[in-house]
């Protein structure tokens, strides 16, 4: 598809890795979170490996390090929350800085940070080297029931226009001279929400009529089979075999 | 808040991921029951509505703000099934695409965020509509208390999950203080705007609104100057028989019994700790519980040695004694109401006989 057709969390490139089948890349990027889960936090150079290996991987994908660190920022809140963990949790208590922190909690706060944020990083890989169609047909390999992949491939085709269709009521709301500052204009904001309701379903409903009339009949076609190659698995799921090398390792030391 | 990875354990987030799966395949089933063929345009379009009505921004004060959470509204606007599986569509593609929330944590998020929030929204709606008078004000007040309970009973959930599951020992009394209080807050100002949304449709397309379907006042023809009622159209529903509800159910909860009590943490339960804490089950060591010396004293069986399969087995037993006695008390008490109904109705009827 054309550059305009491309989600934004997507980047665009001739990789090694954009060329993986998409339903290798799901899987290997889902094992590789399941394995980095369960290592044990005493590990701690486990962490820094599969690190390295996320780091290999955007090597070979040519992901700039800046564009996955600003993708990373969507961890923020529960940094957050990760770092009141030392605090309130018991157990035994260590003085770091004059602060009584608790020695369970601040391993807690490391595992959480550790495993969410490698979690986050193998996900924002994964985006930003499929394209979103593709990301849909791999769901749809890896034997998602078709009718859930029709319903994410609708939300994903009409996400942005009735995201769209929100912004222009914003721009109608705005230009009426209408600005949002407490409590008192929920009711305004609350019918702009009621009104978008209405229209998603009316278009929802226009959308299946226009289906319908061009021969729908419960199930798309799929016009391009997507198939792996036993090499391109291979390929695909070296990344969880190392993390899982480096799991057993964890759990032996 | 999406549960990130490594917050919860590998068998707790394995079998939230079981129930999520169920939760989905079983609302796959009613969405093709509520919505026949349309369901793929339809539950798409407002999966794309509840992903873009979270970015619509309500200020509170001061600079701060919050948006809408949709469990409630969904569940409310297009039925519990469909809204389940709006939420969950929505859930795992924030998962996968936008890395909000960890992948292995889907289960538990979906579980928590989408599956309790609707389920409890629904359930509460419906039970208060079939009590408050059929109006269309009952309707708002009907999601308003919905939405309210819905999100802290939400985070309720989160925190039983994580008294299983969890990774760090934060005292489970603090944590569940903290989720239910935040979520109350939270909660209502998700009320204020939910009851406010579901008014905004109920005013233009009382259709539309799933919950408030028994409320579209009748068709009336205008018959030689006269308004005479029109036939109402007649939708034959598959009926459906409650022993299948039943079965359903006694199933759901030996699985649980049985199979999730083995994943359950070994160490005892808050009430139990904060005794052993306070130490005032020191009186209480002298004379052990009456039924302590029973086949099932303290959720394990008599003469089984694996902990984890006897407390499973306790489990099992646990819930057949409870189908039992709840089956007998429901036999006793429909008899009874159903002989004084017949004796009350012979009453009426005596004045009219003579």
């Amino acid at each position: 598809m054309g550059a305009g057709h491309a989600h934004k969390l997507y980047r665009h490139g001739h990789s090694p890795v954009h060329a993986l089948p998409p339903h290798c890349k799901l899987a290997a990027v889902f094992c590789f979170v399941v394995v980095v889960v369960s290592t044990p936090r005493e590990a701690v150079w486990a962490f820094g490996l599969y690190a390295v290996l996320i780091g290999a991987v955007a090597y070979v994908a040519r992901i700039p390090a800046g564009f996955l660190l600003k993708r990373l920022l969507i961890e923020v809140p529960f940094v957050a929350f990760a770092v009141l963990l030392p605090f309130v949790a018991q157990g035994e208590r260590v003085e770091v800085a004059g602060l009584s922190l608790s020695v369970s909690g601040l391993w807690g706060a490391w595992n959480v940070l550790a495993k969410g944020t490698l979690g986050v990083a193998a996900s924002v890989l994964l985006a930003s080297t499929t394209e979103l169609r593709e990301l849909l047909l791999g769901l749809q390999r890896l034997k998602l029931p078709p009718l859930l992949v029709q319903i994410m491939s609708f939300m994903i085709r009409y996400g942005d226009v009735i995201t769209d269709e929100l912004r222009r009521m914003r721009i109608a709301r705005e230009s009426r001279g209408f600005e949002a500052r407490g409590v008192r204009h929920w009711g305004v904001l609350a019918k702009t929400a009621g009104a978008l309701f209405i229209r998603s379903y009316e278009r929802g409903e226009r959308v299946h009529l226009a289906m319908v009339s061009r021969g729908y009949a419960g199930s798309m076609p799929v016009i391009d089979e997507v198939t792996a190659s036993r090499a391109q698995w291979s390929y695909a799921l070296t990344l969880p075999a190392c993390a899982l090398l480096v799991c057993l390792l964890g759990w032996i030391l | 808040m999406h549960v990130p990875d490594g917050f919860i354990n590998a068998p707790v987030s394995v079998a939230a991921g079981v129930v999520a799966a169920g939760a989905v395949a079983v609302s796959l089933k009613g969405a093709r029951r509520e919505l026949d063929e349309r369901t793929a345009p339809l539950a798409g379009l407002v999966a794309a509505f509840i992903f873009a009505v979270q970015m619509l921004n309500f200020p509170v004060a001061a600079g701060t703000s919050g948006h809408l959470l949709g469990g409630a509204l969904a569940a409310i606007l297009v039925g519990p099934f469909t809204g389940v599986l709006c939420i969950s569509v929505v859930l795992l593609l924030q998962g996968v695409l936008f890395a909000d929330g960890g992948l292995t944590a889907l289960g538990v998020n979906i579980t928590v965020m989408g599956v309790v929030t609707a389920v409890v929204a629904y359930a509460l709606f419906r039970g208060l509509l079939t009590v408050l008078p059929k109006k269309r004000r009952s309707v708002t007040v009907a999601s308003f208390v919905a939405a309210l309970v819905s999100v802290p009973a939400s985070a309720a959930a989160f925190v039983l999950v994580y008294a299983v599951g969890g990774t760090t020992d934060v005292p489970l009394g603090t944590v569940f203080t903290a989720m239910v209080g935040v979520h109350t807050l939270i909660g209502l100002g998700e009320a204020a705007i939910t009851a406010a949304t579901v008014g905004a449709v109920i005013a233009v397309r009382p259709d539309l609104v799933h919950g408030a379907r028994g409320l579209a006042t009748p068709l009336k023809l205008r018959v030689g100057g006269e308004l005479v009622d029109a036939q109402p159209a007649v939708i034959e529903g598959p009926v459906r028989s409650p022993r299948k509800v039943w079965i359903g159910g006694l199933v759901a909860s030996l699985i649980l019994a049985g199979f999730v009590s083995f994943y359950a943490s070994a160490s005892p339960d808050g009430l139990e700790k904060v005794a052993a804490d306070k130490g005032f089950d020191k009186g209480a060591e002298g004379k052990e519980h009456a039924t302590a010396d029973s086949p099932l004293a303290d959720y394990g069986v008599k003469d089984v040695d694996n902990a984890r399969l006897s407390g499973g087995l306790a489990g099992v037993i646990g819930v057949g004694a409870t189908v039992l006695v709840g089956t007998g008390v429901f036999v006793v008490v429909r008899k009874r109401r159903t002989s004084s109904e017949t004796a009350a109705s012979a009453d009426t009827r005596t004045p009219e006989a003579v």
